[in-house]
């Protein structure tokens, strides 16, 4: 599978797992906010917002799943160690590649985080 | 009974010189014992990993300096630096999630039994008790709870940020102007404890305290119902000097024409452990040095000195105000 070309230069595929964790993160707490500040305008109950707290971390993990599973190809699944710092391009995408998985690692870990309170709360208030 | 027994208890912990438990880590109440094991397991989990670490440290520095090979190395960082973390901190952060719902209030306030309202001042409490049952009781500067019972407090303030704590009954909830903020309490064991106040409020923001006296329930009860009518010496001969000079305009006195809502109700100051909001003894000598001079002793205080007043006189106002019991 070729969805995206391994030989992709650009450094926006670094970014794609922290921007999963932030969008993650503005949905739930905005989304929290607004249920707790106008459950009428809503009109759902706290359980529905917990149920889409979990669809969003569903999404959000499996995205960077994703992004990890590229970013790991990138890096040649790991046939090569770190740190890639010679000055060709086999080691500047071999360390893109590794950067991003880290980063990928991170932000699953982040985005669990951002989402276990949902699992402990089950009113706006406690 | 009940009621003088807790009394005589608490004019014994003052007399000591005792001012009341003010640790966290001497829970007096159900939230505080929660916040408390909290504090321990994190700081044993913490002493664990510490010792760990260091150990490992020495470990490699002092006893075995052979290079570890670089398969091994990683391994080391992989599990000990990546792994171990992200489990414990995960775990960590379920045990104080899962603790949250209890340290917080009932979803509907109707469920309590008794609710307490108490809104912040630059310097003082005001306190209104709202019982499930009967009307309203005002008071200030000192809180009383029944042991046992999960009493809802609604926290508010009249000026700037102030910040309610008892620390040995559980966690600290900021009054913010505009904002009605919610905490519960359940004191597990009677005693006096000491409140301050934890937000920065203004000059004598060191000086606004208050007491919390967690009393049995029927001895709560039947001090509640005291509270609720007139204290017998409202009508003695200082109240009259009182209201002479003013200081009705100011502060309400149950059973006389001081109808004043600028200051601490003061229907029953003289059953409270301290006066000046948790500052000076309940002493007449204190209260009287208070009427003088309150700048001296709260820098910034809203009440006016009063020391243009014959000594005889504010004797007399600080004795009877001493007998409203
Ligand atoms: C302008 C309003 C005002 C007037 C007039 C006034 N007070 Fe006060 N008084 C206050 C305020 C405000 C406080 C709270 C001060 C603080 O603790 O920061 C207070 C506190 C007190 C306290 C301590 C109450 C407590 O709960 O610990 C006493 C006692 C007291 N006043 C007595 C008097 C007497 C007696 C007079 C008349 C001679 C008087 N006050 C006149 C505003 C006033
Ligand atoms: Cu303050």
């Amino acid at each position: 599978m070729r969805l995206i070309p391994r030989e992709i230069e650009t450094l926006w595929t670094l970014f794609t797992a922290p921007v999963v964790w932030v969008a993650h993160f503005l949905v739930c707490y905005i989304g929290a906010a607004i249920y707790c500040a106008k459950p009428e305008l809503v009109g759902l109950s706290f359980s529905a917002v917990r149920a889409g707290i979990a669809a969003a971390t569903v999404i959000a993990l499996s995205l960077i799943a994703l992004s990890a599973w590229l970013a790991w190809r990138q890096w040649g699944f790991g046939t090569d160690d770190p740190p890639h710092d010679d000055p060709t391009r086999r080691d500047r995408t071999l360390f893109q590649g590794f950067a991003t998985l880290l980063l990928s690692g991170l932000s699953f870990i982040a985005v669990i985080f951002t989402a276990m309170p949902a699992l402990f709360l089950t009113e706006c208030i406690r | 009974m009940g009621q003088y027994f807790s009394l005589s208890a608490a004019s014994l912990l003052l007399a000591s010189g005792y001012a009341g438990a003010r640790s966290v880590l001497e829970p007096a109440g159900a939230e505080a014992q929660q916040i408390a094991i909290l504090f321990w397991v994190m700081l044993s989990g913490g002493a664990v990993i510490w010792l760990g670490v260091v150990g490992l440290l020495l470990h490699s520095a002092l006893f075995n300096r052979r290079r570890l090979a670089e398969k091994s190395a990683s391994s080391i960082i992989l599990w000990g630096g990546v792994v171990f973390p992200s489990v414990t901190l995960c775990a960590l952060l379920a045990y104080a999630l899962w603790l949250m719902p209890g340290l917080r209030p009932f979803a509907q306030a109707s469920s309590a039994a008794l609710r307490i309202e108490i809104t912040g001042r630059q310097f003082w409490w005001e306190v209104v008790y709202h019982p499930s049952q009967g009307p309203p009781v005002a008071s200030a500067n000192e809180i009383r709870l029944p042991v046992g019972e999960r009493v809802e407090l609604t926290l508010k303030s009249a000026d700037v940020i102030h910040s309610f704590w008892i620390p040995p009954l559980g966690g600290k909830m900021d009054m913010i102007p505009g904002r009605t903020n919610r905490l519960s309490l359940m004191a597990t064991k009677p005693g006096i404890f000491r409140g301050p106040c934890t937000e920065y409020c203004g000059t004598s923001h060191a000086l606004m305290a208050f007491s919390a006296v967690a009393m049995e329930p029927e001895a709560f009860r039947s001090w509640l119902a005291a509270q609720a009518i007139p204290a017998e010496g409202a009508g003695a001969s200082g109240g009259a000097l009182f209201l002479r000079h003013g200081c009705g305009s100011c502060h309400f006195v149950a059973g006389t024409d001081a109808r004043g809502l600028i200051g601490p109700d003061l229907s029953h100051v003289g059953s409270r452990a301290t006066v000046a909001a948790g500052i000076l003894p309940n002493t007449e000598d204190a209260v009287a040095r208070f009427i003088a001079r309150p700048d001296l002793i709260k820098p910034g205080s809203r009440m006016p000195a009063f020391d243009m007043l014959a000594p005889d006189d504010i004797r007399a106002i600080a004795a009877w105000l001493r007998g409203l019991q």
